[in-house]
């Protein structure tokens, strides 16, 4: 057995001894959903980071600085200053205002059955498109590591989507959470170990370091040895769209954290609003931490190990494994893999498990059955039900899709996604009396609509006869999101929402009425 | 709160929610407050009085006075950077310390900037913290 299915197979062993004790410990929809709200302040800011930093992160991000610089270094950063968004103005009234799906905010002052039916799409249409990078990161690397093995492509993925249901169905958000904080220690602890490594091949001279990366050797498209300044921009975003192109990335990372799913239901795992503020804290210090090293990672893996050798080797996404192999030989290579893998589960079981609650809690009990359980425990069957084809059904499109585009990219699209369709009308349901239900579903509906439509027209899908000139949509698409949901509005007047907008005010600012700890 | 299950040893009358906090009589009347379970005293708060209240108005005040312009400032300082590296490439080029350029040095001061407004929000929250307690004290329910 190769030591990375070792690695591997002991990593499954730890998540799946964590589920049995999950599954134990707790019932009914508060512990299920939600943990019983009695997370600290430290595992949910840590399962945030472990929730967050998936495989575009870790392979992704790698890949893209390795192969263009310092362009790549932006997602980073956006990744980070993204924190701020969910901080100041998302995460604490979310905490004191909703039960346990990011629709539960806009239900509170709108009628609730268009918002949730809305809002449930909208979350499957984020949460298919992350697990989608997930899954290509899965086959890029299991194509390339566990070829020795016996294992092929279409083995490993049916086993993570198996693993994935299992957590998720057995074990809830209990188990979805210590998953997500084994790995995110794992992963911090390989990327801590990778950027050591990186420093001493360069005798710790920092200077030596960024010297290599402004002198960075390889071969261009048309097959010619160019040196290039990998610190110097605009080796991915060129002129004349690649400007436009950059801050349209920059809106859909800072703008579409706030308006993850998978993200947003962490808050709720916690007591109250002022644990739920911490707890973005310590995501943050976690987070950014991580991305600084990418620096390493990634111009580490440009330096050290080289774009040809790379391109020849699996392709972008298998930067960081191969630069861990160049600077530390075959078992570290497979310690890495083995983070890899943890990172994408950890990921693929947090999307699941937001991706069934939505269901479950906004489509079936409240646009189905008008709020109420027809049988005690009826909600979490749902979700665990659901939890199952939405393993299955990912499962399938991986099947379908290979190993082709950079995962850090088809992220970024997520993203995008969320930031029209999302974000506005959070920030508007929160800050906004005269905000109703019919701007609710138009920004909804005008955001997911637009973002798919331009994604699908950019030179990513259409390639060189696209119609919408950028790579990500959110310049135009987040814009149109917002004006949908401020038009809808002033549609008609909603009286019953504009009283209520009074109650989520005193709710989301005291914390007064908010769900409780413990509360099964 | 803790539910305590019924159990004719104990005198539950004062425990909200026990079996015996039902009122036997006005079932079709509003119940006296302390006959209220948990659940039913959770939408008896007056939201419009509280909401009226100066402390109230104080605290969203103090909110608003941190947060819009630590939103405007983070939003300008993160958006200078795609558009000076789109649009000033020239500038953001310039080696400042050995290879390192402004640019490098730019996006890694972002990471900085981020850690820095979070820990000044934290700061600045647990004085709204300390507000809303003093509103919610007031008016928690049976002012308990």
């Amino acid at each position: 057995m190769s030591p990375s299915l070792t690695m591997f197979l002991g990593f499954i062993a730890i998540t799946l001894w964590i589920t049995w004790w999950a599954a134990r410990k707790s019932s009914g929809s508060n512990a299920y959903f939600a943990a019983g709200r009695s997370l600290t302040a430290w595992q949910n800011g840590i399962a945030v980071a472990g929730d967050y930093m998936s495989a575009a992160s870790f392979l992704g991000i790698a890949g893209i600085i390795a192969f263009q610089g310092y362009d790549g270094f932006m997602y980073s950063v956006g990744w980070l200053v993204a924190y701020l968004t969910v901080l100041l103005l998302v995460a604490e009234p979310l905490r004191n205002a909703g039960k346990y799906t990011m629709a539960d905010v806009l239900a509170y002052r709108l009628s609730p059955r268009p918002v949730r039916g809305m809002g449930a799409l909208s979350t499957l249409t984020v949460s298919t498109f992350y697990m989608i990078a997930q899954m290509v990161g899965a086959g890029a690397l299991v194509s390339l590591l566990l070829k020795d093995t016996g294992i092929d492509y279409h083995t490993a993925v049916i086993g993570i989507g198996i693993l994935m249901i299992v957590y998720v169905v057995f074990g809830g958000m209990l188990a979805t959470t210590w998953v997500q904080i084994v790995k995110a220690t794992l992963l911090m602890g390989g990327t801590l170990i990778l950027s050591f490594l990186v420093l001493r091949h360069f005798d710790f001279d920092l200077g030596a370091f960024f010297d290599a990366i402004a002198n960075v050797t390889h071969t261009d498209a048309q097959g010619n040895r160019v040196t290039q300044d990998f610190l110097t921009p605009g080796l991915r975003y060129a002129p004349p769209y690649g400007p436009l192109d950059l801050i349209s990335l920059g809106m859909a990372l800072i703008f579409g954290t706030a308006g993850l799913p998978h993200i947003l239901v962490r808050f709720y795992t916690v007591p109250d609003a002022r644990t739920a503020r911490n707890s973005v804290v310590w995501a943050m210090l976690i987070i950014g931490t991580f991305y600084i090293l990418t620096t390493f990672l990634g111009f580490g893996a440009a330096t050290i190990v080289g774009r040809d050798f790379i391109a020849s080797h699996g392709g972008t996404n298998m930067s960081a494994p191969l630069l861990a192999q160049a600077l530390a030989g075959d078992l570290f290579f497979a310690f890495i893999s083995a983070i890899a893998f943890a990172t994408i589960l950890a990921v693929v079981a947090g999307l699941t498990i937001s991706a069934s609650t939505s269901f479950a809690h906004d489509f079936w009990t409240n646009v189905l059955h008008h709020g109420r359980e027809r049988r005690e425990g009826e909600e979490v069957r749902v979700a665990r039900i659901t939890a199952f084809f939405v393993g299955a059904i990912s499962i399938a499109i991986a099947i379908v899709l290979g190993p082709n585009a950079n995962v850090a990219f088809l992220v970024a699209l997520a993203f995008a996604v969320a930031a029209s369709a999302n974000l506005p009308v959070i920030v508007l349901s929160l800050f906004w009396r005269r905000f109703n239900t019919a701007g609710a579903v138009c920004g909804l509906a005008t955001g997911l609509v637009s973002s798919l439509v331009l994604i699908v027209i950019s030179p990513s899908i259409m390639k060189a006869d696209a119609l919408f000139p950028l790579e990500n949509p959110g310049i135009v698409s987040i814009p149109l999101g917002f004006i949908g949901a401020v038009l809808g509005t002033l549609l008609r007047r909603e009286p019953e929402a504009e009283r209520k907008f009074t109650e989520l005010s005193v709710r989301a600012n005291t914390g007064l009425g908010a769900e409780r700890a413990g509360a099964h | 709160m803790t539910r305590v299950p019924p159990s004719v040893d104990s005198d539950l009358t004062g425990v909200a929610g026990a079996a015996t906090d039902v009122a036997p009589l006005g079932r079709h009347a509003t119940k006296p407050a302390h006959e209220l379970t948990a659940d039913e005293e959770a939408d008896v708060v007056d939201w419009d009085r509280i909401a009226a209240l100066e402390e109230f108005k104080t605290l969203l005040a103090a909110k608003r006075k941190f947060i819009v312009p630590a939103t405007v400032f983070f939003i300008t300082y993160y958006f200078a950077l795609p558009v000076l590296v789109g649009y000033a490439p020239q500038w953001m080029a310039t080696k400042v310390l050995g290879a390192v350029n402004v640019a490098y040095l730019f996006a890694l001061s972002q990471f900085f900037m981020a850690w820095i407004v979070a820990l000044l929000y934290v700061r600045a929250a647990g004085r709204f913290d300390a507000m809303a307690r003093a509103i919610v004290a007031r008016f928690q329910p049976g002012g308990r």
